[in-house]
């Protein structure tokens, strides 16, 4: 893949001025890359990008705070530097950004639902991303997946699959799509008590693992969690619906126009459920409100931390 | 003035609604009311915050989640904050949050917010009265399994 091979030129050059460069390596299987930090040229061999390369590397950036550090970033990702730039969590000089043209990562559950017939995704001897399909060879058979077919419902929907900023960029841009929000204009059909039986059975299978808390690139709380915080005790260990919804409540109004939608959120979600809808639900309504998209601009204060003294858009109750 | 049918005293049982309220303005407010003697419904439950700014919408997704069955939230008129701008802050915050609640499958008009000032004791009177009887109207909210038991709540308000 020649941006693969531009985007290893780049690190390389980038090498001796950083301290790592983070970007994609080799994964658990064939099938998905991992998070990879390279300090030493010969790591570059390794490195891959395309649809395998699912993460967001943004996620590493205010744990390295006072380092320098490169980084390899999708659109998405991209969205995520520039939001933590935005709230001065990280500082400007200290990244520097390769932006490449994402043509949309893989979805692992729609893989694996497809490679279920023949066997587990780890059992896979070869695989191949296309430029149109992925090819997988399996128990001395080969399946050939479309790549828009396994492509994952973020990227079907992606206005930014090119960095929205960087200081080097591998290839052509690519075109992107409109965000029509149909994912809750779906959920949208359903009555309000449906909507509330929704939630309650997608959120009995939570585990409470927090996958989706520390997979998210703008949860900066860390070690302060209101999760984790006893004192006071807004979350109880009781094993219960209300508690877990009540979670996720809470995450989503801590993204209110913050959240990228990079989906890393439900892509680390063992259970499969749907957390990026709560997100992208207040995504939108800050969106109408106040015509803020996250992400777009490292200097524009978010809509939330700032304020009018008349709101032309707010609609007050007239009592 | 007319008052909502579920003065205490009446027939419908009551349900429970929290108040946020602000300590300068709203608190004041509801305050003026008592002192005035203006008759109010009985089903609110009334929080006193330093401001509307302090209004983390945690406080009212955990009330709304857990037992609930309407939430308040009022504070100084903007440009009358005691502190400048917190409810400036409030207003973009809460009017997000409120719109988050049809995606939950919660009825947006289990949660208000407004604005009442320390010497707007009718005022108080006729938010409580229409707010009250808004959720009246609405009916007992769907409770989640596992929240915590409130029945001794329900006891306590007859």
């Amino acid at each position: 893949m020649a941006v693969q091979e531009e985007l290893k030129k780049i690190i390389l050059g980038l090498l001796p001025q950083v301290d790592c460069v983070i970007g994609w390596g080799p994964g658990p299987d064939l099938l998905c890359a991992s998070p990879y930090f390279m300090r030493r040229p010969e790591e570059v061999d390794n490195f891959l990008a395309g649809p395998m390369a699912t993460q967001n590397t943004a996620l590493y950036l205010p744990e390295y705070k006072g380092k320098k550090v490169a980084l390899v970033v999708k659109g998405c990702d991209s969205r995520s530097v520039a939001q933590l730039l935005a709230e001065k969590l990280i500082a400007r000089e200290e990244v520097r950004i390769i932006g490449f043209p994402c043509a949309g990562v893989a979805d692992m559950g729609k893989i694996a639902a497809r490679l279920a017939p023949h066997g587990e995704p780890g059992e896979a001897e070869k695989a191949v991303y296309g430029e149109k399909e992925l090819r997988i060879t399996m128990a001395g058979r080969e399946l050939v997946l479309p790549l828009a077919e396994i492509k994952a419902d973020k990227c079907l929907r992606c206005a930014h699959p090119n960095a929205v900023f960087s200081d080097h960029f591998a290839g052509e841009k690519a075109a992107g799509n409109d965000d029509e929000f149909k994912d809750l204009a779906a959920l949208e059909t359903m009555s309000l008590e449906d909507r509330f039986s929704f939630w309650e059975k997608e959120m009995s299978r939570c585990v409470r693992c927090y996958a989706c808390r520390n997979a998210c690139p703008l949860c900066v709380c860390r070690d302060h969690c209101v999760a984790s915080s006893r004192d006071p005790h807004w979350l109880t260990q009781a094993d219960g619906v209300s508690d877990k919804l009540l979670f996720q409540v809470t995450h989503a109004l801590h993204l209110a126009g913050r959240c990228t939608g990079c989906g890393e959120c439900q892509r680390a979600c063992p259970a499969g459920i749907p957390v990026l809808l709560l997100k992208r639900a207040l995504s939108r309504a800050v969106e109408g409100l106040f015509g803020h998209s996250a992400g777009l601009d490292p200097e524009t204060r978010p809509p939330l931390l700032t304020f009018q003294v008349e709101e032309r858009t707010i609609k007050e109750k007239a009592w | 003035m007319s008052v909502s049918s579920t003065v205490s005293g009446a027939a419908a049982p009551e349900l429970r609604i929290v108040g946020f309220l602000c300590n300068w303005c709203s608190y004041g407010g509801a305050d003026t009311a008592g002192v005035g003697r203006f008759i109010q419904p009985t089903d609110l439950r009334i929080i006193r915050l330093p401001c509307s700014g302090r209004t983390n919408p945690l406080f009212i997704a955990k009330a709304l989640l857990q037992g609930a069955d309407g939430v308040l939230v009022s504070g100084c008129h903007p440009r009358d904050c005691h502190y400048a701008e917190g409810n400036f802050y409030a207003r973009r915050r809460l009017e997000v949050f409120k719109q988050l609640l049809p995606v939950l499958g919660v009825d947006p008009r289990r949660f208000e917010y407004t604005w009442v000032s320390a010497s707007e004791g009718q005022r108080w009177q006729m938010v409580v009265s229409k707010f009250t009887e808004q959720i009246h109207s609405l009916g007992p909210a769907r409770r989640l399994p596992g929240a915590p038991e409130l029945e001794w709540l329900r006891e306590s308000a007859g």
